[in-house]
C-alpha cells in the first residue's frame, strides 16, 4: 500500500486510487463538485486543489487537482496550506459571482453541498459588484424541476443522464460563461433515472418536483431506512416525512444493491402512502359496508374465524413478516400464494435452482463487475431498471479495463478511458421479444418468441458443454448467434446470465441455468440473475406454498371457508374469472390492505394496514436478499398498524394462544426461522428491537428538527409524549445516539460540516466502497459447492398458428406497477393500453394502426387499440401488462384475434 | 429532409471517419452552406441522418461561433474586435456601420440585407483594421471605403 | 544583411503561390524524395531533433522531443495521426497565413515528413474558418500531391502510405489549443483534454497523435536537405533555424519578416517595421501574441528567442508582437483583450469561466472612470490564482499575462483612472 504524507503525517492509503478519494476515505474534508464516486474525475471544477510537493525539501509545492493525482509511494502533499486554502475558497467566491443569493427558497437549502463548500472552504465575503448572468428555465417534465440560474457548471450532470445513464436528451450547451444544462428544447426528460440528477446536482438546479408539492427542509424531516416496494431489487431507500406524510424519497446508499442511484419509479412513486384512497377505516359489511371501531371488530372477528376453514392468501408485495403471520394464521397447508399457477410454478424453479447452491446469485454491484452479460428473455429496463443501469455500466466498465490492459490509466481517469475506449463496449446480448433501450449498447440483439430464444439459450449451453443437448432444426442465424455469444462467453472471467418470470417461460429459466452452469470452472465465476414481479416475490415464493388455483379447488369443494387475503388484489394477478368465482365461493372474506382496489371491495371485512411507511417489515429481493424497511411514522391513531400484528391477533382469537405482548417483527422472523429452515439466518437482518447505543437509541430525526411543539399545538399545547417505536431501536424524536449507527438502522446521512448526500462519503469504508461494517440485507442463498443438475428439455422453435396467437406482456416501467402511477407525474408519464401485432398480422386481420383489436382469453373480451412493430414475431399478440384497471391476463396461451 | 447534395456531402465526411457522428461539425457547415443557418428543425434532420439525439447535436452547434442558430441576413459582416483592430481603429468603423446600416452587433437589417457580427482576431493584423463579409476579406480598411464595399453586396 | 529565408524565399506578395510543377523546379519535395529513399523514420527523428527546432504554435517545445513520445513500429495502435494546426487565431498573429496563403506545397511536405517520422497513417490539416484562400488553396495542392504520388499508398516506392484531408473549423479560439482542436474534429464541443495522456499516447479517436504548428512543419522540408548544422547556423541563438518574425500596431510598416531566430526587438520595431508612426512613441509591446506579457522600452535590446524572451519576463509565442503605442489607454488595451480572453473561455473550468469575465467588466469599469481602489486588489488576485496548473488549460493563464505585467509597468495609468474617475485618454 503507498504511503502518502498529508500535512506531514504518513498514511498508508490504497493504490490506484487519486489523493481526493484517499483524502475524503481517511475522514479528511475536502471539497470538490465535478468528483464523483461513481463517475470518476474530470478536473473540471478546481475545487479540490491541494499543494503537491516535488519532495521532502521542496516547501513551496504548486497547486494540483487532487482528484486528478494517482496516490503513489512517498508523495507529499497539503491540504491545509494557506496557498491551497485561499485558492479554493476563490473558487467559491468565483461561482458566487453568479450564484444567486436564493438559499432561503431554494429546496437544496439544508442539504445543499455548495452550501457545505462554501463554509468548508471559509469563503464568506463576496467583492463582486457587477450582474449575475442568467438563464431561462426549461420545463423538463413532471418530476423534475429546473433553475438554471444556480447552476455552477460542474458537469455532473450530464455526465450522469449521457455517460452513466445513457440519456440522449440532456446536454451542456453554449459556450464560455453561459453554458446551459437542459434539454435542446422544453419536454419530459426521456430517461427512466432522471431523478437521480436531483442528488447528483449539488445545488438547487435540479430539484424533485414531487417534493415540491409538499416541501420541506431536510432538517425538518423525520427519516427511516426503508425499502422499495416497486420491484424485485430491493434497492435502499431513505423515507422522509413531515406532518403525517410521506414528503420524499432519496437514495439510501448500498454497494452491494443500488449503490448511489434510484430509478424514477422509486424515487417518485411514494404518493400512494398519502392518495386518498387509503383504507383508512375496518370496515364489516353485513349488507352494505359500515366503519366500525376496533372493538366491534376483535367481537366480530371470533365468528368468522374460528369454526370455519380458514384459509390465506398470501401476498408478493407483503413483507415476510406479514405472509409468516398468515401462514401461522391459517396453517402452513392451508396458506397459498395469490398467484396463478404458472407464475408458481416458474418462481419455484428459481428457488429451487438458488437453494440448490450450485451456481452464484450475482448482486447489481457483480453485475456492474461482469465482463459479459446474456440476458434471456427478460425485459429488464421495465421490470428491473436498475439491473439495466447495472448492465449499462459492465458494458462501459468492461470497456475501460481493457482500455487500462494497453495503456496505464487510473481507474477514476474517466474522460481519458472514455476516449481510449472510444465506441467500444464490454459483450452484452440481449435477447428479448421486443426490442429494448439496451440493444443499443448490445453487440448482439435477438428479438423473438420465448421458445425460440430459449432454444439459442440451450445451444449455447451445448457448445459450452456438450454433453448437453443440441437443438434440432435450428435455423442459420440460431446457429450462428449461439456460436458467436458462447465464445464470447468463454472469454469472460465473470459472465452474468440474467433470466426473470416476466415472459411467462419456464424454458428461458431452465436455459439460462444451464449456460450458467456450463460457465463454471476454476477460472471463471459465472452468476445467474433472476428478475422476479414484486419487492418480495422471493421471500414468498420461498415458502414453497401452492398457487391460487388450489385454494380456488379448495373454496369450490368447501362451503364454509373464510379466506383471509393478505395486501393482494388478486385481480392484477389472476384472471378476473377466476379471482370471480373464488370470491363467489368464500363464506366469508377478510381483506387486508393498504389501498382500496377491486379485492378489496370484495372484502366481507376489511382492516386497513401500514403501508412500508407506516410500518416494519422485511423484504427478500431477487438475489435473495432479506432486508429490512423501517417505518418513518406511526400514524396518530395507533390503529393503523402492520398487517403481521392484526394476523398474530387473529391467530391468537383463533387458537386462543397469546405471548402476553404485541409481537415485534423479530419475533414474527424468529419464528419463521424455526419453521422454515430456507429462511436460516434472517434474524440476522438487523439488530433486534432492543438495541441500543450506550443506552440510547437511534434518532429518526436530525438534532436541528424543528416545530415538534408547534405542530401539534392545535391539539393540545402541551407537548405530547413522542411516539415511541418499540420494533425497532430508532426514536421518532431527535433525541439519542448521534453517532454513526450500524448500516441497517442509518436513518439519513448527515456529518458535521456535511448536510448533503455527499455526507455519505463518511459512512463508507473507502469513497464509493461498502458501508462500514458491511452494507444491509442478508443473503438467504449459499453456494454450496453442489455438482449442477442440468435441464435436457428443449422446446419446439415457435410456430405461429392459423386463427390463433401467442399472448405475451409488455410491462411498462412507469404504468405497470400497481402503487407508482398514484404518484400524479408518473401516471402522466404511463402510457394507454394497447396491443402489439406484426406489421405482417395487422394487415391479414385488415387491421391498421389505431384501430380497435379484440383480444379474447380468460372468458373475456377485451378491447384495445392496435399499434404494429416490424421486429415482431408473427403470431404474437402483445398486451400491455398491469396498467391501471387492467385484468391479469393467461399469459403464454393461443387466444383469438379479431376486429 | 435533408436534400442530396446534402446527404452527399455529408456521406463523404462519414466516409473519412470510425464513427459517424464525428461528422457533426461536418454536416452543420455543410447543411449551413445550403441554408444559411442552422434551425431547429434543420438540428433535427442532422441528428436523424447521423444517428444521435438533437441535443448532442445542437450541443455541439451552440458551442461554436460562426454556426448560426438563428437566421441571418443574406450577408454576413464579421467585424474584427481583436487587439490590433482595436489600436488601429476598429470602433469608429464599428460607429460607421452601425450608422450606415442602423443595426448594432448581432443585428441584422430589416431588409435582411446585413447581419452584423464581431469576431475574434482575423488573422491580417498588419493590415489592421480588417473585416469580412461573407467569404471576403476586408484590410486596411478606412471610413470613407465603407461605401464602396458595401455596395457590392445585394 | 543577406540572410537566408527559407521558407518566405518564394512568396510574392504580388504572385500567385506556386503550384506543384512551380514548387518542384524550387526543390520542392526533393526532401521527400530523400527521406522515403535513403532515411528510416528514427533518422529523421533525430535529425529534426538535432537541428534545434522548436515548436512555432507559441509553447516553443522541442519538436524532435515531441515526436520521440510517439509509439513506433509494433508498440503503436493504428491509424497514428499527424495535424498541422491551422487554426491561427491568437489575436496579433498573422505569421500562419502568409505561409499558409504563401506556399502550401511547403507545408505539405513538411507535414508529410513529419507524418513519414512518426509513422503516421492520416494527416489533417486543421485550418480556422476565416482562412477560405488557403482552404481554397490547400485543397488544389493536396490533390496535386496525390496525383503526382507524394500522397496515397507507397509513396514514391518506400512502402509509406498517408491520406491526407482538409478540414476547417467553425470559430472558437480553443480549437487552436491541440488536445480541444482533437475534439473538435471528432466533433464534439472543443474542450481541452487532461495531460496526462499525451495526444502521442491517447490522440485523435484515442490514437497517436502528433499536433504541430505550421510554421514548424514548413521548416521541415529546409532541415532534411540542409541539414542540422545548416538550420542551427541560421539562427541567432540556441533555437534552431530562422523565425517569421510580425509587428502589427501604430508602426510605420506592420508586417511580417522572416529572420534568424533572435533578432533583437529594436531591430524589428525601428528596422523593419519602420519604428513608430509620427507623433507616437513606443510604450509597450507583447512580444508574442495577445498572452504573452508586456515589455518595454527597456527591453529593446532583447534577443527574440524563447529563452531570452523568457528570461526577461515574457514569452515569444508566436513571434507577432503587438505594439502599445504611447496614445492608446493601456488599461483599453488589456480591456478588449480580456474581452476576447473571457468570450474564448470554453467554460469548462471555474476559474477561467467565472474569472475572466469579472475582469473584464472592472477593466470596463475602469475605462468608464467607475472603478474603485479595491478593483486594483482584484486584478491582481486573479493574476496570482489564475495561473498555470490552477486552471484546466493555458487559455486563463496567457490572459493573464498581459494583465499582469500591465500593472506591473503601467500602474500608473490604472491608478489614475481609479483617481479621475476617467480615462486619461480619452
Amino acid at each position: 500500500m503507498p504511503r502518502i504524507y498529508i500535512d506531514n503525517v504518513p498514511f498508508e492509503v490504497k493504490a490506484g486510487k487519486n489523493l481526493l478519494e484517499a483524502c475524503l476515505s481517511l475522514g479528511i474534508d475536502l471539497p470538490y463538485f465535478c468528483w464523483h464516486p461513481a463517475m470518476g474525475s474530470i478536473g473540471a471544477c478546481r475545487q479540490c486543489a491541494v499543494k503537491v510537493y516535488k519532495d521532502a525539501e521542496d516547501t513551496k509545492g504548486r497547486i494540483m487537482m487532487s482528484c486528478m493525482e494517482s496516490v503513489k509511494d512517498d508523495l507529499r502533499i497539503s491540504v491545509c496550506d494557506p496557498g491551497a486554502k485561499a485558492f479554493r475558497a476563490q473558487v467559491i467566491e468565483w461561482l458566487m459571482t453568479n450564484h444567486p443569493h436564493d438559499c432561503p427558497v431554494c429546496d437544496e437549502g439544508g442539504s445543499c453541498h455548495l452550501q457545505d463548500v462554501t463554509v468548508m472552504t471559509g469563503h464568506d465575503y463576496r467583492r463582486y459588484e457587477f450582474k449575475k448572468r442568467t438563464y431561462t428555465n426549461q420545463y423538463l417534465g413532471p418530476l423534475i424541476n429546473h433553475e438554471m440560474n444556480r447552476c455552477i457548471q460542474c458537469y455532473r450532470c450530464v455526465r450522469f443522464y449521457r455517460d452513466y445513464a445513457g440519456g440522449k436528451d440532456l446536454n451542456v450547451f453554449s459556450a464560455h460563461n453561459h453554458v446551459y444544462f437542459g434539454r435542446e428544447k422544453d419536454g419530459v426528460l426521456q430517461s427512466p433515472f432522471s431523478g437521480n440528477l436531483a442528488e447528483v446536482c449539488p445545488t438547487g438546479v435540479f430539484t424533485d418536483k414531487t417534493l415540491k408539492e409538499h416541501y420541506t427542509r431536510k432538517w425538518d424531516l423525520t427519516n427511516a431506512p426503508a425499502i422499495c416496494q416497486h420491484c424485485s431489487l430491493g434497492c435502499n431507500i431513505i423515507a422522509g416525512e413531515r406532518y403525517g406524510q410521506l414528503r420524499s424519497i432519496v437514495n439510501r446508499y448500498n454497494s452491494e444493491v443500488n449503490g448511489y442511484f434510484l430509478c424514477d419509479k422509486g424515487r417518485f412513486g411514494y404518493e400512494f402512502v398519502n392518495s386518498e384512497n387509503r383504507i383508512t377505516q375496518t370496515l364489516v359489511r353485513h349488507r352494505t359496508a359500515e366503519a366500525v371501531d376496533e372493538h366491534t371488530l376483535m367481537s366480530h372477528l371470533p365468528h368468522i374465524l374460528i369454526g370455519h376453514t380458514v384459509i390465506g392468501i398470501g401476498s408478493p408485495r407483503a413483507s415476510i413478516e406479514s405472509n409468516y403471520a398468515l401462514m401461522e394464521l391459517a396453517g402452513k397447508e392451508c396458506f397459498y400464494q395469490g398467484l396463478s399457477d404458472n407464475q408458481v410454478f416458474l418462481e419455484q424453479k428459481i428457488v429451487d435452482i438458488l437453494s440448490a447452491g450450485a451456481i452464484h446469485t450475482p448482486s447489481l454491484k457483480e453485475i456492474e463487475q461482469a465482463d459479459a452479460v446474456l440476458v434471456l428473455g427478460e425485459d429488464i429496463w421495465n421490470t428491473a431498471p436498475i439491473m439495466a443501469l447495472a448492465v449499462r455500466q459492465s458494458v462501459m466498465k468492461t470497456a475501460a479495463a481493457h482500455v487500462q490492459e494497453q495503456v496505464p490509466l487510473p481507474g477514476w481517469h474517466d474522460a481519458a478511458l472514455k476516449e481510449l475506449a472510444q465506441e467500444s463496449k464490454g459483450f452484452l446480448a440481449n435477447m428479448s421479444i421486443l426490442p429494448s433501450p439496451l440493444d443499443e449498447i448490445a453487440a448482439c440483439e435477438v428479438h423473438g418468441a420465448p421458445d425460440d430464444l430459449a432454444r439459442l439459450g440451450f445451444q449455447i449451453a451445448h457448445l459450452l458443454n456438450n454433453t448437453l443437448p443440441a437443438v434440432d432444426n435450428a435455423a442459420e442465424t440460431l446457429l450462428q448467434n449461439a456460436t458467436m455469444i458462447s465464445q464470447q462467453l468463454l472469454q469472460a472471467k465473470h459472465p452474468v446470465i440474467i433470466a426473470g418470470t416476466s415472459t411467462g417461460s419456464e424454458a428461458l429459466i431452465r436455459a439460462a441455468y444451464d449456460i450458467a452452469a456450463s460457465l463454471q470452472n476454476n477460472e471463471r465465476q459465472p452468476g445467474l440473475a433472476f428478475v422476479l414481479p414484486d419487492c418480495n416475490s422471493m421471500g414468498l415464493a420461498m415458502t414453497g406454498a401452492s398457487s391460487f388455483e388450489k385454494a380456488l379447488a379448495i373454496v369450490q369443494k368447501n362451503p364454509d371457508v373464510t379466506a383471509v387475503i393478505l395486501e393482494n388484489d388478486l385481480y392484477r394477478n389472476i384472471p378476473a374469472d377466476l379471482v370471480d368465482n373464488f370470491f363467489s365461493k368464500c363464506r366469508q372474506v377478510v381483506v387486508l390492505d393498504t389501498l382500496h382496489n377491486r379485492t378489496t371491495e370484495k372484502a366481507d371485512v376489511l382492516i386497513p394496514v401500514a403501508s412500508f411507511a407506516e410500518g416494519d417489515g422485511t423484504f427478500i429481493n431477487n438475489e435473495g436478499r432479506a432486508q429490512r424497511s423501517y417505518q418513518v411514522f406511526m400514524s396518530p391513531d395507533k390503529a393503523l398498524k402492520e398487517a403481521f400484528k392484526w394476523l398474530f391477533e387473529m391467530k391468537v382469537i383463533r387458537r386462543a394462544i397469546s405471548n402476553g405482548h404485541d409481537v415485534h417483527p423479530d419475533e414474527m422472523l424468529a419464528g419463521l426461522e424455526r419453521v422454515y429452515p430456507q429462511f436460516k439466518g434472517i434474524t440476522d437482518v438487523v439488530p433486534s428491537h432492543a438495541f441500543r447505543i450506550h443506552g440510547s437509541r437511534i434518532p429518526r430525526e436530525s438534532q436541528r428538527y424543528s416545530g415538534r411543539t408547534a405542530m401539534l399545538a392545535n391539539k393540545a399545547v402541551s407537548e405530547p409524549k413522542p411516539l415511541q417505536d418499540d420494533d425497532s431501536p430508532l426514536s421518532f424524536t431527535m433525541e439519542g445516539y448521534r453517532g454513526m449507527p450500524p448500516a441497517p438502522l442509518i436513518p439519513y446521512f448527515w456529518a458535521p460540516g456535511w448536510n448533503s448526500g455527499q455526507a455519505v462519503n463518511k459512512y463508507q469504508q473507502e469513497t464509493g466502497g461498502a458501508l462500514k461494517g458491511g452494507d444491509p440485507g442478508i443473503r438467504l442463498f449459499r453456494e454450496t459447492g453442489t455438482i449442477p443438475a442440468y435441464f435436457q428439455d428443449i422446446p419446439d422453435a415457435f410456430s405461429p398458428r392459423q386463427g390463433k396467437w401467442f399472448l405475451l406482456p409488455q410491462y411498462q416501467l412507469f404504468g405497470s406497477g400497481e402503487f407508482s402511477i398514484y404518484t400524479k407525474g408518473i401516471a402522466a408519464l404511463s402510457p394507454e393500453p394497447r396491443a402489439i401485432l406484426s406489421a405482417r398480422d395487422a394487415a391479414s386481420l385488415n387491421m391498421a394502426p389505431g384501430d380497435q383489436l379484440s383480444v379474447q382469453t380468460d372468458n373475456r373480451t377485451y378491447q384495445l387499440p392496435l399499434e404494429t412493430m416490424d421486429d415482431l414475431q408473427d403470431g404474437i399478440v402483445i398486451l400491455t401488462a398491469g396498467l391501471k384497471g387492467m385484468d391479469a391476463l393467461s399469459w403464454g396461451t393461443w387466444v383469438n384475434l379479431f376486429k | 429532409m435533408l436534400s442530396t447534395t446534402e446527404k452527399e456531402a455529408i456521406d463523404h465526411e462519414i466516409g473519412l471517419v470510425p464513427h459517424k457522428r464525428a461528422t457533426v461539425i461536418e454536416a452543420l457547415k455543410i447543411v449551413q452552406q445550403h441554408r444559411g443557418w442552422i434551425s431547429d428543425d434543420s438540428v433535427e434532420e442532422i441528428a436523424d441522418y447521423l444517428g444521435i439525439s438533437p441535443a448532442e447535436v445542437d450541443s455541439v452547434a451552440t458551442f461554436y461561433n460562426l454556426i448560426f442558430r438563428k437566421p441571418v441576413g443574406r450577408h454576413v459582416i464579421l467585424l474584427c474586435d481583436s487587439i490590433s483592430c482595436y489600436v488601429m481603429g476598429y470602433k469608429s468603423l464599428y460607429a460607421a456601420l452601425q450608422h450606415k446600416l442602423q443595426i448594432s452587433f448581432g443585428q441584422t437589417c430589416p431588409d435582411d440585407r446585413f447581419t452584423l457580427l464581431p469576431n475574434a482576431c482575423l488573422g491580417c493584423c498588419d493590415h489592421a483594421p480588417a473585416m469580412m463579409i461573407d467569404k471576403d476579406l476586408y484590410r486596411d480598411i478606412t471610413i470613407e471605403q465603407l461605401d464602396d464595399i458595401l455596395k457590392k453586396y445585394a | 544583411m543577406m540572410t537566408e529565408r527559407p521558407l518566405t524565399r518564394n512568396i510574392y506578395p504580388d504572385r500567385p503561390p506556386m503550384n506543384l510543377k512551380e514548387y518542384e523546379k524550387t526543390g520542392g519535395y526533393a526532401a521527400l524524395r530523400k527521406v522515403c529513399s535513403s532515411m528510416d523514420p528514427a533518422a529523421l527523428q533525430k535529425l529534426v531533433q538535432d537541428s534545434n527546432l522548436k515548436g512555432r504554435g507559441g509553447a516553443g517545445f522541442s519538436t524532435g522531443m515531441k515526436w520521440s513520445l510517439i509509439p513506433m513500429n509494433d508498440k503503436a495502435t493504428h491509424p497514428k495521426y499527424l495535424i498541422a494546426n491551422a487554426d491561427e487565431m491568437e489575436p496579433g498573429t498573422f505569421k500562419d497565413r502568409l505561409l499558409l496563403e504563401g506556399n502550401p506545397h511547403q507545408l505539405i511536405e513538411g507535414m508529410i515528413l513529419a507524418a513519414y517520422a512518426i509513422q503516421a497513417d492520416i494527416a489533417y490539416v486543421f485550418l480556422r474558418w476565416a482562412y477560405h484562400e488557403a482552404a481554397a488553396l490547400i485543397r488544389k495542392s493536396i490533390q496535386e500531391a496525390y496525383d503526382a504520388g507524394y500522397l496515397g499508398t507507397d509513396i514514391l516506392g518506400s512502402g509509406f502510405h498517408l491520406e491526407m484531408y482538409l478540414h476547417t473549423g467553425v470559430g472558437r479560439y480553443m480549437c487552436g489549443e491541440e488536445t480541444a482542436l482533437l475534439n473538435a474534429l471528432e466533433g464534439k464541443r472543443a474542450t481541452p483534454r487532461a495531460k496526462p495522456p499525451f495526444p502521442q499516447i491517447s490522440g485523435l479517436f484515442g490514437k497517436p497523435t502528433i499536433v504541430n504548428n505550421v510554421e514548424t512543419l514548413c521548416c521541415v522540408p529546409h532541415i532534411v536537405n540542409n541539414g542540422a548544422a545548416w538550420f542551427k547556423g541560421l539562427s541567432y541563438s540556441d533555437d534552431g533555424g530562422t523565425k517569421v518574425y510580425g509587428v502589427s500596431g501604430k508602426v510605420k510598416r506592420p508586417g511580417a519578416w522572416e529572420l534568424p531566430m533572435g533578432v533583437t526587438m529594436r531591430e524589428l520595431i525601428e528596422e523593419h517595421a519602420g519604428g513608430m508612426k509620427p507623433g507616437y512613441e513606443l510604450k509597450g509591446v507583447l512580444p508574442g501574441g495577445a498572452s504573452t506579457d508586456f515589455l518595454t522600452t527597456q527591453h529593446l535590446d532583447i534577443k527574440m528567442d524563447y529563452k531570452s524572451v523568457a528570461a526577461a519576463g515574457s514569452r515569444l509565442g508566436t513571434g507577432t508582437m503587438i505594439v502599445l503605442d504611447s496614445g492608446t489607454c493601456p488599461v483599453g488595451f488589456v480591456h478588449n483583450l480580456q474581452h476576447f480572453f473571457a468570450q474564448e473561455s470554453c467554460g469548462w473550468c471555474t476559474p477561467c469561466r467565472e474569472g475572466l469575465p469579472w475582469v473584464e467588466k472592472i477593466l470596463l469599469a475602469l475605462e468608464k472612470g467607475d472603478g474603485k481602489p479595491e478593483d486594483i486588489e482584484l486584478l491582481q488576485m486573479h493574476t496570482q490564482f489564475l495561473g498555470p496548473g490552477n486552471t484546466f488549460c493555458a487559455l486563463a493563464p496567457g490572459a493573464m499575462e498581459p494583465l499582469q505585467s500591465a500593472l506591473k509597468y503601467f500602474m500608473e495609468d490604472f491608478e489614475k483612472h481609479v483617481e479621475h474617475k476617467k480615462c486619461p485618454y480619452d
